[in-house]
């Protein structure tokens, strides 16, 4: 039944699931690859996803403020971003090993509050879906790319602005310098530490709206561990994506189309065992991540953590 | 830089472990005697003051598994009271090193009997059971008691729920497609799954069941996407099994179709959405196990609840208008199956 999978609805199966489940690392991995080109590695993607998600969950379910919730899952991500820029720039630790601490942090910390402040698994009306005037109407193209969530939209505008402020702007430029040459930007009178803990907090920020779009717009629930992985998966997606936002953006698609594809192979009753068709989306990215020689290298500076001399 | 990329590949490739591995391990399927919870058991007898310590891989409020020892233990507490048996709990032990930690911990520190609420904490409390021989352990779900005096083995007979909830599923869904969203295909989450197919199949042999196995117990996007992709595929009816579920429950409920629990009652989560849940009662078992351990039997016996004896009730939700013949289909399959008229056929 393997030609079942060429009919036009599992093609557009694929493609919206791909797009539903590409949002979550498009944030969070927009955020690391600004992080990553000014030199830090965040490894706690993940625990800033779920405290992230659940903050934008507790608040929805209190306020039913759907913009509060966003913006306080941000400022969560951004105060563990915080923290991980305090760790790794001015203390200067192994940040491989802190990022793995603020994961933890963050998925105990996201575990307690929850048993604490709700108790039991529970619904909140998230962001609705918005079909864009006109566009929506489109036949086919019109329901898959613009009958989606406003966060799901945001997602996708991000890579652009992403990658107009990492190329284009004066502010990139500076990202940049410091994730390649750090000394010699810091002779150029640009503030090294205060660039890298811009780009940490930035980058929590964006981890931090990753949970949100999970919790109260895509599925409108928190369960504990709900994230399941995903925060490494971005971090994945940045390598993956040579640091640059439009490779972090395939690569997000690629994982996430073979993701929608092996569910639809599962659906189809197309007989491959359940585990391998899940672990099809995984071993991809391991696969292309191994094999991958990209012309472009990763920051120079990553995870050197930058002391001025003398 | 070589190093982070080589550092990075090994998490990811530590994930895939646990995506892959998930959270029960397979149990191999021993020969056992007949479980010997046949008959309900009747008024509570005398029982020697008892302190319980559960330890269980999710957390209590999770709609399903864990919430279902934890229930049981409120129910055992309201029947004998709380003077005679006091219980704590040790929840989200996902790991089972943690585990076998606490529940070596609580046979330490005086507690008479030691819930191990969970397929994969088989072999620590094989190691365990041994050093603490006037401790008895209750190992959940699973028949087996490793031989040991003082290791009580439970588990539930899923599928006939399961069965129940398919001649429902049957009978409502009007695409004659129905969904079924797993976490991994075996134990307890393939027995329930199996009963269900083999549910509707019994009622309309002509209906699709797409079962989907997601490998994971706790990726609520995934769960929620595979709704969507079975939606898409004509699904309106679906059910599904473990804490992850809820992802599933919602795409469902966001499409005006039906969804069916296992383990817990899911209404209070959906309830405009969930028709029935099949809802397990330890305390059925556990009160068996209580009852011999005061008579000095420490354990070896392995205990089966299901619809018979009252280990596993349906729970049908009050707010669903669930037709007449739909009703009396699932009372004739409840009572078909307690008969023993009802035979559940299993691949």
């Amino acid at each position: 039944m393997i030609s079942d999978l060429f009919s036009l609805t599992v093609l557009l199966g694929i493609i919206s699931s791909g797009i539903r489940l590409a949002t979550p690392y498009l944030f969070a991995s927009i955020g690391e690859a600004f992080s990553q080109r000014s030199g830090v590695l965040n490894l706690g993607v993940e625990g800033q996803m779920i405290l992230g998600a659940f903050t934008a969950f507790y608040v929805v379910m209190n306020t039913e403020n759907l913009l509060l919730g966003v913006l306080a899952a941000m400022g969560v991500g951004a105060l563990m971003g915080l923290a991980m820029g305090f760790v790794s720039i001015t203390l200067q630790a192994q940040q491989g090993i802190s990022g793995i601490g603020f994961y933890l942090f963050g998925l105990g910390m996201s575990n307690l509050l929850f048993q604490l402040l709700v108790g039991t698994v529970e619904t909140v009306s998230g962001f609705p879906k918005v079909p864009l005037p006109i566009l929506s109407d489109i036949p086919v193209i019109g329901k898959l790319f613009f009958d989606h969530n406003i966060l799901v939209y945001l997602a996708f505008l991000l890579v652009p602005i992403a990658s107009f402020v990492l190329n284009k702007t004066n502010l990139g430029l500076k990202i940049r310098s410091v994730g390649e040459n750090p000394e010699a930007a810091d002779s150029l009178g640009v503030s090294v530490s205060k660039v890298r803990y811009f780009t940490t907090i930035f980058g929590g920020a964006m981890s931090g709206l990753s949970g949100a779009s999970l919790s109260i717009a895509l599925l409108n629930v928190f369960q504990l561990g709900m994230t399941a992985g995903q925060g490494f998966i971005a971090v994945a997606l940045v390598y993956f994506g040579a640091w640059r936002p439009w490779g972090v953006l395939a690569g997000a698609l690629l994982f996430s189309l073979v993701n929608g594809l092996q569910l639809w192979i599962q659906v189809l009753g197309i007989n491959i065992p359940s585990e391998f068709a899940v672990m099809m989306p995984y071993i991809l990215t391991i696969f292309v991540l191994t094999l991958s020689r990209s012309k472009y290298g990763a920051p120079s500076a990553l995870t050197k953590p930058f002391e001025r001399e003398g | 830089m070589k190093k982070t990329k080589i550092i990075l590949i090994l998490v990811l490739m530590l994930m895939l472990i646990f995506t892959a591995c998930a959270q029960q391990t397979p149990v191999e399927e021993p020969d056992v005697e007949e479980p010997s919870s046949e008959e309900p058991v009747e008024e509570p007898e005398e029982i020697e003051k008892l302190s319980i310590a559960i330890v269980s891989p999710s957390s209590i409020n999770d709609f399903a598994f864990t919430q279902s020892i934890y229930d049981a233990m409120l129910a055992l507490q309201e029947e004998y009271g709380e003077d005679t048996i006091d219980f704590v709990y040790s929840e989200n032990m996902f790991i089972v090193d943690d585990a076998a930690a606490a529940i070596r911990d609580y046979a330490a520190s005086g507690y008479n009997m030691v819930i191990a609420h969970g397929s994969q904490y088989g072999s620590s409390l094989q190691e365990i059971a041994p050093d603490f021989p006037e401790v008895s352990f209750a190992w959940g779900t699973t028949v087996d008691t490793f031989g040991q005096d003082n290791i009580y083995a439970y588990e539930a007979a899923s599928h006939e729920g399961g069965y129940v909830n398919g001649v429902m599923a049957a009978m409502l869904t009007e695409s004659k497609v129905i969904g079924v969203v797993g976490p991994v295909e075996t134990g307890d989450a393939k027995l329930y799954v199996d009963g269900f197919v083999a549910g509707v199949k019994a009622t309309d042999p002509d209906i699709e069941v797409l079962v989907t196995y997601i490998n994971n117990f706790s990726d609520v996007a995934l769960a929620a996407e595979t709704a969507e992709t079975q939606i898409a595929a004509g699904a309106d009816v679906m059910t599904g099994t473990a804490q992850m579920v809820v992802g599933a429950i919602g795409k469902i409920q966001e499409n005006g179709g039906y969804w069916f629990g296992t383990q817990a009652d899911q209404a209070d989560f959906a309830p405009d959405t969930v028709v029935a849940s099949q809802v397990y009662h330890w305390e059925v078992v556990l009160k068996e196990m209580i009852g011999l351990r005061s008579e000095g039997t420490l354990g070896g016996q392995s205990f089966v609840a299901n619809l018979a004896n009252g280990g596993q009730v349906m729970a049908f939700n009050p707010n669903i208008d669930i037709p007449e013949e739909v009703m009396e289909a699932a009372q004739a399959a409840i009572q078909g199956i307690i008969d023993g008229t009802i035979t559940i056929e299993l691949p």
